[in-house]
């Protein structure tokens, strides 16, 4: 008996007892009106305890004891067949936990509200554009500039707040420390926790006050996780201090439990005023944080998006003088009708919500057609159980139990093996749930999440226990409890309803593991072709660095430290870029060929040092690799145009050239509002992928490096790439002081993470579908089984009167070959029918591809014949006198 | 004269029958009720009422609810159900049949 359960009838016994005393008082009283002995009544009456507990017992009992009664039955049943049940009990078990982890991870990822006053009434702006394929799209990265212009229109509407992108590995020093470690932050706005209704764990949070000067506020506040994992939540920590980069800030508060950022996938350890973030806060298009917006009481989304629409579209016209004088009409009318949208937040915003909301659902669907397909071989399972428990019910209807009571006694059977199945289901999902989020993860830069085990799990699991025990028990239930004991008894209850009943579940069944499973094969597809898709250079042995020196510096100074990292032991070449491929920066230029008109595609650009090619093993056709003293194409301060050189890749060549060696062509470069330089192309590379993996080669344009402050450095290793990365620091430091290296990344880490999410896929759906696949060939299995067992009396007949053995297995399988079949057809129909959905999701596969058809079903029929194997054995092994005897 | 032991058996039917004609009825006007009908010949044991009546109204045969007297008393009455009225009339050409049958056999053997 649960805990609850007991409190009820605790609670139940005592109003029962007082009711009954009540009662009995009010016969002896009644009793005594009527003109009887007061003392001779209350001895004819007995004594009112042993009345009392009689009738309480008969109260009490009967409520309870059906439903104990027909638990301690349905387990002794579940035991009776340990074989059977613990099948179904795994399967379930196994379907259970999937789905629960699911519904943690799309718990964190999507659900899950901030910890915050009022999470419903957050959104986040954004801007939606059109991009270059022609697919609605929007962003939601901002700039101070702008930010500060919207807050001015808004006015007293909204609070605007900055919530910055959570950084990765800031390198702080603590005071009390000298050893540097890495943090995790967020600039947010001073506004922030206020109009979030947060309070301090400890001290005080940031307001409007500590938001006001840029660089002129050196105070942070610590997350409570980080304050309970770095400090042992000293309340000593208020007022120390940690030193980043050349700023000294000091600690002034905890933030509340549970509030850790703004951005399901990161938690932030530190919180430090926008303001502080000085670099970018004058920089229009220097985009570093998302901008939430929360209406001041009375006041709509509506009416604070329609003030930021105007400064907006403002904007929009302003900039569209830099636009070249003969940009077409559609592109400027895609621009214009670009517009700030709201969009609500309760949940957060990040990155990870954005790219692996599709993903999820999918799996999450996934997910749940394997938990039907646990029920469905559940609800066979039991459905074959009948037979045996046929007699038993129509027993128990002759004896006289009513339906509801039979429909008690198979829920209640059922109710128990859904709840074992959760509570083992309930241990893998605490099991599988953090594996999939480590899955979500380069080394370098992990994905945090947080999987709490909150109410919504617990309420999950049960809710979904319950609804099992519905799908897989009801029928049952429903059948067992309308036997006609005179039909049962005499052994003629009409089996042509069972098997029906059996066959519309097998048919079910096979529909949801061929979808499973060509969903599935989609993604591993998608996954193959990705991590075979020619790259134009080799990312192994390759070794990115970003290097910071504190001030511009020509291409000599990072000529001279390249020398270095060369000397180093174990370095082959070395060469700079102003970012390494596949981080996803970009450049874009826009070019003029005399007499073409304006290219609505401009082509990717990237600055890149002498050596550049060789070092990524990009291969040149014609020409030469940059030297030192090559100039790109440039306007002097007169704005002048200025001549220049620069390489080019064949899908550059195919689009302006028409395929032709480019080599000593001339193209204009535009660098201001029509004004553009010449350039001459002097060399002729391979194509290269520029920023994502899954797009087609673009037409890249590379030109020498010019001045920078920070540059990429593209080493190129003997053998592994990490083991070289301590000593190029050391050779680095030791040749200037003011050069700072940091973000080492091996190139393959680029590769990695943009195959994340397929992997992901891939991996999940490979899984899922092996499990579909188990439980359908253990349900197919069972139908057969029954089916050979309630056939043997006729293939009994059928041998004795000589039928082939070939005959027999055709007869037995002949009427589920069609349920089979039936069931694929409806699955791959209902797959290609859902194909749209995750069309984007996939890369150079496609759906109506035969190899995409044909691979579910070869698995599938080539599972079912395993399947099929022990019955048909089974069937042929029959013995007929045997048989026939029994009967 | 009061026959001992002369319930067994059936009280629930006479309980079922006394509630078809004059419910509502609380416990000790059912078993005044009894005993008058049946001339002071057969005697209801108190103690043995209420779980009886418990029981039906566990069974859905009859139904108790709370009234109030005028003098503020609360009193714990019973009313048939559809079920005990369905009961009743099975219990009833049962007994008769019974009683027929037991009348036949004094007289014929």
């Amino acid at each position: 008996m649960s805990w609850t359960r007991r409190i009820v009838n605790l609670f139940r016994q005592r109003r029962l007892n007082r009711e009954l005393d009540e009662e009995m008082a009010s016969h002896i009283e009644e009793a005594i009106e009527r003109g009887r002995d007061p003392e001779e009544a209350r001895r004819a009456f007995g004594s009112t305890l042993s009345h009392r507990e009689q009738s309480r017992d008969i109260k009490l009992v009967s409520w309870l004891d059906s439903l104990i009664s027909d638990a301690v039955f349905g387990w002794r049943q579940l035991r009776k067949r340990p074989a059977v049940s613990a099948a179904a009990i795994l399967s379930l078990a196994l379907a259970i936990g999937a789905t629960t982890a699911a519904f943690r991870l799309i718990n964190a990822v999507l659900i899950s509200t901030l910890p915050v006053a009022e999470p419903d009434r957050l959104f986040v702006a954004a801007m939606t554009y059109v991009d270059r394929d022609g697919h609605a799209d929007y962003r939601d990265d901002f700039d101070y500039p702008s930010f500060l212009r919207y807050r001015e229109r808004v006015g007293d509407r909204a609070d605007l707040i900055v919530a910055g992108m959570v950084e990765s590995r800031k390198t702080v020093v603590v005071s009390s420390a000298t050893e540097e470690e890495t943090a995790y932050l967020q600039y947010v706005s001073g506004n922030l926790f206020p109009a979030f209704g947060l309070r301090p764990a400890l001290g005080r949070l940031l307001t409007p006050d500590d938001d006001r000067i840029p660089g002129g506020h050196p105070v942070a506040i610590l997350s409570y996780d980080y304050w309970t994992r770095r400090f042992g939540r000293a309340s000593s920590v208020i007022g120390s201090t940690f030193r980043m980069g050349n700023d000294l800030f000091t600690i002034v508060g905890v933030a509340p439990k549970g509030f850790i950022g703004t951005e399901p996938g990161s938690i932030a350890d530190l919180f430090l005023p926008a303001t502080m973030n000085v670099e970018p806060l004058d920089k229009p298009g220097w985009s570093w944080f998302r901008l939430w917006v929360h209406p001041k009481v009375g006041v709509s989304p509506e009416q604070v998006r329609q003030p930021m629409q105007a400064a907006f579209a403002r904007e929009h016209h302003e900039y569209l003088r830099n636009f070249p004088s003969d940009t077409p009409k559609p592109v400027i009318d895609a621009y214009l009708r670009e517009k700030v949208i709201l969009l609500p937040a309760a949940s957060g915003a990040s990155e990870l919500q954005r790219e692996y909301r599709r993903p999820l659902l999918i799996l999450a669907a996934l997910v749940v057609l394997v938990l039907l397909i646990a029920c469905a071989n559940v609800g066979n399972l039991l459905t074959a159980q009948a037979t045996a428990r046929a007699r038993e019910m129509a027993l128990r209807v002759a004896i006289g139990a009513g339906q509801w009571r039979l429909i008690q006694l198979v829920l209640v059977e059922s109710l128990l093996m859904a709840a074992v199945a959760s509570a083992l289901g309930t241990l893998f999902a605490s099991w599988s749930a953090p594996i999939v989020v480590a899955m979500l993860h380069v080394p370098e830069d992990p994905v945090r999440l947080v999987l709490h085990s909150g109410w919504r799990d617990v309420a999950f699991a049960a809710g979904l226990a319950f609804l099992v025990t519905l799908l897989f028990g009801l029928a049952p239930a429903f059948r067992a409890s309308s036997v006609k004991p005179m039909h049962a008894l005499k052994g003629g209850e009409d089996p042509h309803a069972r098997r029906r009943l059996m066959r519309v579940l097998l048919a079910g069944q096979m529909a949801f593991c061929i979808l499973v499973q060509f969903v599935a094969g989609l993604f591993v597809s998608t996954f193959q072709h990705l991590s075979n898709r020619p790259l134009g250079f080799s990312p192994y042995h390759l070794l990115t660095i970003y290097a910071d020196a504190s001030k511009s510096r020509p291409p000599q100074f990072w000529m001279e430290v390249a020398h270095r990292l060369r000397a180093t032991p174990g370095v082959e070449s070395v060469a700079t870029a102003g970012w390494p491929l596949l981080e996803r920066s970009t450049w874009r230029v826009s070019v003029r060929l005399p007499g073409h008109p304006v290219e609505l595609r401009s082509p990717w650009a990237l600055d890149v040092s002498p050596g550049y090619f060789r070092t990524m093993r990009i291969g040149l056709i014609d020409g030469r690799e940059f030297r030192l003293g090559d100039l790109p194409p440039r306007l002097d301060d007169a704005k002048h145009p200025l001549p220049g050189v620069g390489i080019v890749n064949e899908a550059f060549a195919r689009t302006y050239f028409d395929g032709q060696n480019p080599v000593g062509r001339l193209v204009h470069v535009l660098r201001e509002k029509d004004i553009s330089a010449p350039m001459e192309i002097i060399g002729y590379v391979r194509d290269a992928v520029y920023r994502d993996l899954r797009e087609p080669m673009q037409a890249t344009l590379y030109v020498p490096s010019m001045e920078r402050e920070t540059n990429a450095f593209m080493v190129r290793t003997v053998g592994d790439e990490l083991a070289v990365a301590p000593m190029l620091k050391r050779a680095v430091t030791n040749f200037r002081w003011d050069v700072r290296l940091h973000d080492i990344q091996p190139q393959s880490n680029f590769l990695r993470w943009q195959m994340l999410r397929e992997r992901l896929l891939a991996v999940l759906s490979v899984f899922f579908a092996v499990v579909a696949l188990l439980l359908a060939a253990v349900g197919l299995y069972g139908v057969l089984n029954y089916s050979v067992t309630w056939q043997r009396h006729e293939i009994g007949i059928r041998i004795a009167l000589g039928a082939r053995p070939d005959q027999v297995v055709q007869r037995v399988m002949a009427g589920l070959a069609g349920t089979v079949s039936f069931g694929l057809v409806l699955g791959l129909a209902a797959g290609i029918l859902c194909g749209r959905f995750i069309e984007t999701l996939l890369f150079e596969v496609r759906i109506t591809d035969t190899s995409s058809v044909a691979t579910p079903i070869l698995i599938l029929l080539g599972t079912a014949l395993v399947a099929a194997i022990p019955p048909a054995i089974r069937a042929v092994r029959i013995d007929p006198a045997q048989t026939l005897r029994s009967e | 004269m009061a026959i001992a032991d002369a319930l067994q058996g059936s009280l629930d039917l006479l309980v079922l029958k006394i509630l078809s004609r004059r419910a509502p009825l609380h416990g000790y006007a059912i078993m005044t009720s009894i005993e008058t009908l049946s001339g002071e010949r057969l005697r209801v044991e108190e103690g043995s009422l209420y779980p009886a009546l418990h029981r039906m109204e566990e069974s859905g045969l009859i139904r108790g609810t709370w009234t109030t007297k005028d003098n503020g008393r609360r009193l714990r009455v019973y009313d048939l159900t559809a079920r005990g009225r369905k009961e009743l009339a099975k219990e009833e050409s049962r007994w008769t049949a019974v009683a027929t049958a037991v009348q036949r056999v004094l007289r014929l053997a």
